[in-house]
């Protein structure tokens, strides 16, 4: 028991040393990048869906809604596959992850990784393997919603 | 109260022939001008980086062989290890060999514990002639170990870039080139680091275990070599490991290096520096051995460390084991006669890395796919 005490002091000690020598992460740099980034992309987003306003005047506001996601889909899953997308997410971190492109991107990226493996196990089995947990948590959190929404 | 690990040999194995090849990034790094063999891009030709890995294993090992200049017949065995699971890439490159083949395992240490398995064999007079040969691939080892290599996210600055390469050595009972002459096989070691991000800091203490079994068995210390040199512990690793050796009353003066540390330009953007089987393998079979032939470097110690991890163990909350093996490699007899008349033994000693230079050095010794 003494020596099992020993190790876990030895242990904790060590983690301790190592987090106060790693190097930080400098904060207001990146928080700045995500921001502009993250703006750029909602900026896009807004642009393409007045767009479409523009172009279809008779357009409901929803259906329009859906077209720009679905054009942003788009763009995010080519930049992906041209290998665009990467850079931008290595610069601006959550700017570019927290948008639907990001979504996006954590779908289409897999899906290029393992398309070696074959159409079944390779893209449709690998395919969700980042973006499944985001799918997983919407799908609980709308039920739950639903749920509470049945007894109001 | 301490039992033996090193061995000490009696008739001192000899690397008669080594190959290297890597990625063009690789090439663009400070060891640039040292290697054999240059891919044009990371994919070798093949549909896949995996068969591209299998491959750089065939041409680093078929290199070797050529580079001592022995038939591929006269080969006993072939020792061979990488990072996939089931270490596919040298089985599977294995099959197109007419030689019989051991997989090896140490994580990124594993060209030290092959070399060491060679050594030995080859000291007991029972084979003649071993091939060691590792290598890693980034792309294959990011898609194992972590994400696709399209996701854009961003890296912490302790992670470390794998290293596209593989390296390969013909050790043999007798010839002209560096011997080995001893080789510590190291305990594996667990302080309770559990980043994955952060594998210097999980094998430093493997390498101090590893380092301080090597001085205490053989009764040397850091200035006995012209370069102690760990494999992929990265800037903040190496950083760890020198203050852990001196809590050990243990002083590692500038001939102590790092290979991952030294091995990209500060531009390249590899964070903490470079890691893999391929880091450690490259830069021993091409300018480490390149500076042992020539006598530039008298006694090396070649220790490079592995992380045991999977990500099934990680993803299950254990902590990540280092191992570290470490060999001693020292220039052949006549050439360090030669080079004693010629220079002081001190310049040498204590000589901190220096960066290759690359106007004295020509590019002709590197063949470009392709062209």
């Amino acid at each position: 028991m003494d020596k099992y005490m020993e190790v876990k002091k030895r242990n904790e000690a060590y983690n301790r040393y190592v987090q106060a020598k790693i190097p930080k992460t400098k904060a207001w740099p990146s928080l700045f990048n995500s921001f502009w980034v993250g703006g750029v992309i909602c900026s896009i987003g807004q642009g393409i869906n007045d767009l479409i306003l523009l172009w279809f005047p008779n357009m409901a506001e929803q259906t329009a809604w859906a077209y720009t996601l679905i054009a942003l889909i788009f763009i995010a899953s080519f930049l992906t596959a041209i290998g665009v997308y990467d850079k931008i997410g290595k610069f601006a971190g959550g700017g570019s992850i927290v948008p639907i492109t990001g979504f996006s991107n954590s779908i289409t990226s897999p899906a290029l990784e393992f398309k070696h493996e074959g159409i079944i196990y390779g893209i449709c089995v690998k395919m969700f393997t980042i973006a499944g947990p985001v799918i997983v948590s919407g799908v609980v959190a709308s039920f739950i919603v639903g749920i509470i929404y049945l007894f109001i | 109260m301490y039992t033996n690990q090193t061995v000490m040999f009696k008739n001192k194995p000899v690397i008669i022939g080594s190959y290297s090849i890597v990625g063009p990034k690789e090439s663009k790094g400070n060891f640039g001008p040292y290697f054999n063999y240059v891919m044009k891009d990371d994919s070798f030709g093949e549909k896949s980086y995996e068969k591209a890995e299998m491959k750089m294993f065939k041409t680093a090992i078929v290199g070797a062989i050529e580079d001592a200049k022995i038939k591929a017949s006269d080969v006993n065995l072939l020792l061979a290890g990488d990072l996939l699971n089931q270490i596919i890439s040298s089985s599977y490159a294995a099959r197109d060999f007419d030689f019989a083949f051991l997989g090896m395992f140490g994580a990124c240490s594993t060209m030290a514990e092959s070399m060491a398995v060679a050594a030995s064999i080859i000291d007991g007079r029972e084979f003649d002639t071993i091939v060691c040969s590792t290598g890693s691939h980034f792309s294959t080892a990011e898609r194992q170990f972590r994400f696709p290599l399209e996701l854009g996210n961003q890296r912490p600055p302790t992670s470390q870039w794998t290293v596209t390469g593989a390296g390969a050595c013909v050790i043999s009972s007798k010839g002209v080139g560096p011997r080995i002459t001893m080789a510590t096989f190291g305990k594996v070691i667990d302080f309770g680091v559990n980043d994955v991000n952060d594998m210097g800091a999980a094998m430093a203490p493997a390498a101090m275990d590893t380092m301080l079994a090597h001085f205490r068995d053989t009764k040397t210390t850091p200035d006995d070599y012209d370069l102690i040199v760990t494999g992929d512990l990265g800037k903040l690793g190496s950083e760890i490991l020198i203050d852990l050796m001196e809590d050990q009353g243990i002083k590692l003066g500038l001939n102590y290096n790092d290979c991952g540390q030294m091995y990209y330009t500060r531009n390249q953007n590899t964070l903490s520096g470079g890691s893999g089987c391929g880091c450690s393998a490259t830069v021993l079979n091409s300018y480490i051995i390149k500076k042992l032939r020539t006598g530039e470097y008298k006694r090396v110690l070649f220790m490079p460390t592995g992380a045991l991890m999977s990500t099934t163990a990680t993803q299950q909350g254990e902590t990540i084991p280092g191992v570290c093996h470490a060999i001693v490699l020292e220039c052949d007899d006549s050439v360090k006669d030669v080079k004693i008349s010629t220079t002081s033994n001190r310049n040498v000693k204590n000589n901190q890395f220096k960066k290759p230079d690359r106007k004295q050095l020509s590019v002709k010794n590197q063949k470009h796919i392709n062209e």
